[in-house]
């Protein structure tokens, strides 16, 4: 019952956490390079996240000086996150790239398939029925 | 006079601009002949003004700039005192002699289409590292972190061999988390501090009430960093990477990309967090020795056993970054002394021994240890910069490589591990061993058809080679020079922080 | 795709107000939300709006590589400029106060342009990175 209160009042920061941890497990438990890379981009937009937070405040409007308002969020974590989304599709952009390349050399994107053929060693694939994903 | 006034008021700025400018002009041009020598300009300019920023730091101590004239708690402010002045004139003049080294190299194993490409990513990397190196905001350093990380990883892809592709792509995984992570800590730090300047939030942090906040940011961060600089065991990505990549992308990525990590590291463990904070139940330095000596010998060992020399010589960078981070946790005078001259000697001894591997796979078209036999015949002043550089991984006297573990020993007895002293000689064994083999195989052995073809390598490549062999000697033999600014740097951090 | 005329002729109303709009929210963006990076992805967004109907042939008369290639280094510039400007009238680098007569309008000026520049660069990455993977052919 506590838990679920806790939940209900943290309920931002546990969805934070969520798909940060999420983002993290699909990157360490895929083989697929291409969900690699979303489960990266996951883990990277789950830090937007945690920088937009504290970001907000309540009734506050965008920081640019008017008479009417005088209550302001904070503008630095958006710009820093403005700066990181950047990266973030730089980053993707480049490891989506690196999947094509790497799937016209070795004919796959699964990357224990792609490590058995430069040891020389027949693809598990052939060995297994179906692949995981 | 007024104008070199006015220069000298921007040096930490142009550093970082210059190879940045560079890179864009190339990339804007585009004219595979004018590349290189904008490339070798850019870096040179960068490694002057850092030169001159070396000597203003001895005498002024600390050089701050705002960028944009923004005060430090709004804007991002470029700080630069013992630490990293000697980072950047490392990184700068490492650059320099591998854009030097790179013509003919690059001519060799590029696609002449993407040669402008290359090297406006060489630059972009230098200039991200710089920037690391120099800025004094948390966030920046991430920007600049990922600058040169999406460089270096293009870098890496551009290699012959399609392994070098699951290199790049391996490394971008991790480099990427890493990079998450550190900005993960940051984000934290930010939180309880409210500023992203480190002078500011060192300043604030005695009174940010939540520990727990402060030790999730400290672990966040290190592991982060330790992922870009390859501590054990987090180097699975290294030798790969490195043996993969093109010559003078590994040349330049080998000598300073880890160095700047160990950079950033130092300066959170001391600058920051102090290092004798306790994360928990466990203590920082403990955890740091032992990773360190696992690098030192778990890297080591493996280094034995590899065939390829490019490989061989990526694990014992990982051991040798062991030795540098040994030096961190011992965090004393002595130690902190060793760990930051292991920074310097290190970038010339490995920066030597790839530029000797670039050259032999340009003549040889082979980093294979076997095609290496006999190769001393061929190309002697290659082979004899390999050996100096090699001496040096081990840490014979009359070699840099002696002096830092010298003051590395003299730290260990300084923190009362004599212990501590023993394994890193004991460990040097091990480097004799895969150092051994590699001179044994060029020395001694009948050469191979290969070795027999090869003709000494290129002036334009030979030089900086041999240029980096000669520190390598000559820093072993009067260290002066380069133990002054690492005990600059040591006190720097100590003082920074009661 | 090219014979849809439905798609045609919608894309066709799209694609002049998304330009329109890109250059509201980069010339708004003085004294509203927007700016560089957002203009530049809307405009881009465009330009592949294009491409996606009426192929990459086509959009890449419109804007062809080479450009594409040149305007991000060069959009690079454009901001760095701005701080060599700075720096050449005696201030910090990217400190716009110095480029016009009193700071405020020096200010407005420096992000004029740095926001172009920013423009430039979006603008021709988004295109640059469409490009690079719509005109590998599968394998």
């Amino acid at each position: 019952m506590s838990l679920v209160a806790m939940l209900a009042s943290e309920a931002t920061r546990f969805t934070i956490v969520l798909v940060m941890v999420a983002g993290l497990y699909i990157v360490i438990a895929r083989n697929n390079m291409i969900k690699k890379l979303v489960g990266l981009s996951l883990f990277q937009s789950s830090v937007y996240l945690l920088y937009l937070l504290p970001g907000k405040i309540f009734g506050g409007t965008a920081p640019i000086l008017d008479p009417r308002f005088d209550v302001y969020a904070n503008p630095l974590p958006h710009v820093l996150i403005l700066t990181a989304i950047v990266v973030g599709i730089g980053t993707l952009a480049l490891g989506l790239a690196l999947a094509i390349r790497i799937k016209e050399a070795y004919g796959t994107i699964e990357e224990d398939e792609v490590l058995a053929r430069d040891r020389g060693q027949a693809s598990p694939a052939t060995r297994k029925a179906g692949t995981r994903g | 006079m007024s104008l070199i006034a006015a220069v000298d008021q921007h040096l930490p700025v142009i550093i970082v601009l210059a190879p940045l400018l560079g890179a864009l002009l190339v990339a804007l041009i585009r004219v595979e002949i004018a590349s290189w020598p904008i490339a070798v300009i850019a870096a040179l300019v960068s490694a002057m003004a850092a030169f001159r920023l070396v000597f203003g730091v001895e005498t002024l101590g600390v050089v701050s700039y705002r960028l944009g004239g923004f005060a430090p708690d709004l804007g991002i402010e470029y700080r630069v005192d013992a630490v990293n002045a000697l980072v950047l004139l490392l990184v700068t003049g490492i650059s320099l002699a591998t854009l030097v080294y790179a013509r003919r190299s690059v001519a060799d194993e590029i696609d002449s289409g993407r040669v402008p490409w290359f090297y406006a990513m060489m630059l972009v990397a230098m200039s991200g590292l710089l920037g690391m190196a120099i800025t004094g905001d948390a966030f920046n350093a991430f920007v600049f972190l990922e600058i040169s990380s999406l460089s270096t990883y293009t870098l890496i892809a551009l290699g012959r061999d399609r392994r070098a592709l699951v290199a790049a792509y391996q490394y971008l995984i991790v480099g990427t988390i890493g990079a998450t992570f550190y900005v993960i800590g940051v984000g934290l730090l930010y939180l309880s501090t409210g500023t992203l300047n480190l002078a500011l939030i060192i300043e604030r942090l005695p009174d940010v009430t939540s520990p727990r906040a402060l030790i999730a940011a400290e672990a966040f961060i290190l592991v982060g960093i330790a992922l870009k600089l390859a501590l054990f065991p987090l180097h699975a990505w290294l030798p790969n990477a490195y043996g993969y990549a093109p010559s003078a992308a590994t040349v330049l990525i080998a000598s300073t990309a880890t160095k700047v990590a160990v950079y950033l590291m130092a300066r959170f463990l001391f600058g920051v967090f102090g290092i004798h904070v306790e994360l928990g139940p466990v203590s920082v330095t403990g955890v740091l020795i032992v990773l360190s000596l696992g690098a030192m010998f778990v890297a080591s060992a493996a280094a034995v056993f590899q065939r390829d020399v490019k490989r061989l010589l990526a694990f014992s960078s990982v051991a040798q970054i062991g030795y540098i981070t040994l030096g961190l946790a011992l965090a004393n005078p002595a130690g902190l002394t060793g760990a930051f001259l292991h920074i310097v000697n290190h970038a010339l001894m490995k920066g030597a021994a790839f530029m000797a591997i670039g050259a032999v796979l340009l003549r040889c078209g082979s980093s294979r240890l076997d095609d290496l036999a006999g190769i001393g015949r061929t190309m002697p002043a290659t082979s004899v910069a390999l050996t100096i550089a090699g001496l040096g991984l081990i840490g014979v006297p009359g070699t840099s490589g002696f002096v830092s573990k010298w003051y590395l020993v003299l730290g260990a007895f300084d923190d009362g591990k004599g212990w501590l002293a023993f394994l890193i000689v004991a460990s040097s064994v091990i480097a004799v061993l895969y150092v051994g083999r590699i001179l044994e195989v060029v020395w001694f052995r009948e050469p191979s058809k290969t070795a027999l073809a090869a003709r000494e390598a290129p002036l334009g490549m030979l030089l900086p080679t041999l240029l980096l062999a000669g520190l390598t000697i000559l820093f072993g033999i009067d260290a002066e020079f380069p133990a002054r600014l690492a005990g600059a740097a040591a006190s720097a951090l100590l003082g920074g922080r009661p | 795709m090219r014979r849809d005329i439905v798609l045609r002729v919608a894309a066709k109303f799209i694609m002049a107000p998304l330009i329109l709009f890109a250059l509201y929210v980069q010339f708004h963006g003085d004294y509203g939300p927007g700016g560089g990076f957002q203009a530049g992805v809307i405009a881009a967004a465009g330009v592949i709006l294009y491409a996606i109907i009426n192929g990459l042939g086509a959009a890449q008369r419109l804007v062809s590589m080479a450009l594409v290639e040149r305007l991000i280094p060069a959009g690079v510039l454009v901001y760095a400029s701005v701080g060599l400007v700075s720096m050449a009238l005696g201030g910090n680098f990217l400190d716009y106060n110095p480029l016009a007569h009193d700071p405020v309008h020096g200010q407005e000026w420096g992000v004029f342009f740095v926001e172009a520049g920013v423009f430039l660069t979006v603008f021709s990455s988004m295109i640059a990175i469409y490009y690079a993977f719509a005109s590998r052919r599968a394998s």
